[in-house]
């Protein structure tokens, strides 16, 4: 089938019909060529549909980000670009703006992924129990990740609302004044951390059990034949068992928290979103980058947020690697 | 793998490619890349980009003229939110595709379409019937040279809409004319009013205003130079207009006569159904927002009274695309619905005040009452305070950013932040966005 393809791709005609003896002779020869070629030249075939994709979609809208983040150029006139060389590099360096949102992005980061990936991995130990209903449980924790952003962070901001908000009407009733969960920075903080463990914690609990039931049961038999208790053989055996999958989960969730971008906009409703709140307490550089771009209509500068955002993310992932490398020698 | 193949396999990897970014070409769907609508078999086909309620879809205008002009066919695409809207028209007309026949231009970005895009819109200057408009609507959509690139909708007039209940309980007078005459000609005696409200309100917390940049925008618009001067530098760090709505604004938000909430956005109709404050400053085309937001538990509690001074807060034009392939009838169909009998007809409908001069002269428009508002006479209210702006005001380009980063300056004050810091914050920020 695969030949018929490849064929059919390259235009060519299909082999001639047996019967003239010099025709043949040649087409046996150029059947042998088209095999070779199916056979070293295919999977270049195969694979090059990802990489058109990704040169049109990744690649170049890199590329052309970096040449605009060299610019002075506004969204109404994109044809009148001013070349400014790293002003706006310069320029971002020195912007209070650029440090609050980066040290809000981390903020968030921390108090978003730290409880969800300890709360994921305590939900997939249970899970993992023999229960009843298992399957509806396991369901069920995945039902958060399956909701849109937009919707979730919109019941949450109604949940977190200052005046008739439930949070602070629960609050209330316990005789605890109201909490102005927007305007102040750490309650605001706290609360879109919320909607994102909310949202992530059952898919990390999700992936946490399924390298949980790859861990061979014997495993468990001897260490409970040797006297460890439940909490022994959590640390000991389930949790380096599932190691490579943390470290994913990890990696996955730091990069979510570096894009962080839909929960605080929505959260913040409509322009005061896209600064973070009146005193930008709760401005990503996802929102900083947006504020730039769409609100300021500076592409140029906007550009120059997206690379540093992407000079980060390569910075972590270097330090990773030279974190790694040093264990590795001292060990 | 022989010499003999390689050929070849260029050959079918080119191919191959060929055939992905097809595919990929495939996706992207051809509908952007036409401009408007166009002529087929003796029938004309105009499209419409529009936002928000501006009335003209809604109230039947189109499938009117449609019927008038059987030959025509419109297709109006409405977004729901105005900053949506002017990113995706500002990248179509960069792109100089996708753009629709007539386009909706907001007040606010009025002048940097006429700075910047003004050859990418027909001139409507000269066009037969369309000297009814008020002098100021028009000339803040003509160029320098004068080309007028589009023709006015509506306007914002203000008034401040009050709830006859509280001022009651606050032993404030209830009667319209008598609450208009409490601050009549100064805004500061509006935040006197505010601060006896405060002092003598019995029953549960209720705030004077709704927020302190209503109050804001209010003073602001009312001045013939806001943010910018004739010559279009900046002046909003050095107007007096400005820095005196500012200390109005901050005075009543130290006071504690604001609710700290923010107009249009989500947490502030929880505030109109619940009445947590008794009086918000309203341009005309607010009403049917409060109406909708309050509710009808709430009918018969508001009610409307004249603005100590006359402002403009919002407004809209419909431009025609030069580069249209049926310009001459859209612009027949842009000038037939800014037409007088039609923006009187969108006013009944909905309550957005006409720009037309002769609209506003109509015996149905002048003689409008609002059920919803105690009965009160909004054709005669908002048609007064029509009069009273400004005839001439300067827009400028960032009008619009510089309008919202005040605002939150003002949820800054607010929130308790002291109001030089406010300031400061306010002008470092402007400097930025503009800049």
């Amino acid at each position: 089938m695969a030949t018929s393809t490849t064929k059919a791709l390259a235009g060519e005609e299909p082999p001639a019909p047996p019967g003239a003896a010099g025709a043949g002779k040649t087409a046996r020869r150029r059947g042998a060529w088209l095999h070779l070629l199916d056979v070293k030249g295919a999977p270049y075939a195969f694979v090059a549909p990802f990489f058109v994709v990704f040169a049109a979609f990744s690649f170049y809208p890199l590329v052309y980000t970096s040449w605009i983040s060299l610019h002075d150029v506004e969204l109404a006139t994109l044809d009148v670009m001013e070349w400014v060389a790293f002003d706006n590099y310069v320029e971002l360096w020195g912007d209070s703006r650029f440090w609050n949102a980066l040290q809000n992005t981390f903020t968030i980061g921390v108090v978003s992924t730290v409880p969800q990936l300890l709360m994921a991995l305590g939900l997939a130990h249970l899970l993992n129990y023999r229960m009843r209903a298992s399957l509806f449980f396991r369901v069920a924790s995945l039902v958060p990740y399956a909701t849109s952003v937009a919707a979730a962070a919109l019941v949450f901001t109604m949940i977190f609302e200052r005046d008739f908000g439930m949070i602070n009407w629960m609050l209330g009733s316990v005789g605890v004044d109201p909490v102005d969960w927007e305007a102040d920075k750490w309650p605001a903080q706290v609360a879109i951390s919320t909607i994102v463990i909310w949202r992530w914690t059952g898919y990390n609990a999700l992936l946490y059990l399924a390298a949980m039931q790859a861990i061979p049961a014997d495993r468990y038999e001897a260490a409970s034949l040797d006297g460890a208790s439940r909490w022994k053989q959590f640390t000991h055996v389930t949790v380096p068992g599932i190691r490579s999958t943390i470290v994913f989960t990890i990696v996955l969730s730091t990069i979510g928290a570096t894009q962080l971008f839909g929960e605080p906009l929505i959260f913040g409703q409509g322009p005061n979103g896209v600064t973070g709140g009146a005193d930008n307490q709760y401005q990503t550089l996802g929102l900083l980058l947006y504020e730039e771009g769409w609100k300021n209509y500076q592409m140029g500068r906007s550009a120059t947020v997206a690379w540093a955002m992407f000079l980060l993310l390569v910075l972590a992932f270097a330090a990773q690697r030279l974190i790694t490398f040093l264990r590795s020698r001292a060990s | 793998m022989g010499t003999l193949g390689s050929p070849r396999r260029k050959a079918l990897a080119t191919v191959a490619a060929a055939g992905a970014l097809a595919l990929v070409a495939g996706c992207g769907g051809s509908d952007d890349s036409a401009t408007g609508g166009g002529k087929k078999d003796g029938k004309v086909t105009i499209t419409m980009g529009l936002y928000g309620v501006m009335g003209i879809k809604e109230t039947g205008l189109l499938e009117q003229y449609e019927k008038e002009n059987p030959d025509v066919d419109i297709k109006a695409e409405i977004a729901g939110d105005e900053q949506t809207y002017y990113t995706a028209l500002q990248t179509r007309l960069a792109a100089g595709k996708g753009l629709k026949d007539i386009q909706g231009i907001e007040i606010g970005r009025a002048k940097e379409i006429t700075e910047t895009q003004s050859d990418k819109f027909a001139d409507f200057s000269g066009v037969a019937g369309t000297d009814h408009f008020l002098p100021w609507k028009e000339s803040q959509i003509s160029t320098a040279d004068g080309k007028v690139l589009g023709l006015g909708t509506d306007i914002g007039p203000m008034a401040v809409c009050y709830r006859k209940d509280y001022f009651e309980q606050a032993g404030l007078p209830t009667d319209r004319e008598e609450v208009g005459k409490l601050w009549e000609g100064d805004w500061s005696k509006y935040v006197e009013v505010g601060r006896a409200f405060k002092k003598d309100f019995k029953g549960d917390k209720v705030a004077f205003t709704d927020s302190a940049s209503g109050l804001f925008n209010a003073m602001v618009y009312g001045h013939p130079e806001q943010y910018y001067d004739e010559k279009g530098e900046l002046i909003y760090d050095s107007n007096p207009a400005v820095k005196e709505a500012w200390t109005l604004s901050a005075d009543a938000a130290e006071d504690g006569l604001t609710a700290k909430l923010r107009q249009f956005q989500p947490g502030w109709d929880p505030g109109l159904a619940n009445g947590t404050f008794a009086t918000a400053v309203c341009p005309a085309w607010m009403l049917s927002h409060i109406s909708e937001k309050a509710g009808a538990a709430n009918k018969g509690k508001w009610d409307v009274a004249r603005a100590p001074k006359g402002a403009n807060w919002g407004g809209s034009f419909l431009g025609v695309v030069e580069q249209s392939p049926v310009k001459e009838e859209a612009k027949k169909l842009v000038a037939w619905l800014t037409a007088p009998e039609q923006q009187a007809h969108i006013f009944k409908e909905i309550g957005n005040i006409p720009s037309s001069r002769e609209a506003l002269e109509n015996a149905d428009v002048k003689g409008a009452k609002s059920e919803y508002f105690s009965d009160a006479p909004i054709g005669e209210i908002f048609g007064a305070a029509a009069q009273e702006i400004p005839d001439k005001q300067v827009l400028g380009r960032k009008d619009g950013t510089i309008k919202d980063t005040f605002s939150q300056g003002l949820a800054l004050v607010e929130q308790g932040t002291k109001r030089d810091e406010a300031w400061k914050t306010t002008t470092e920020r402007i400097e930025k966005a503009v800049g």
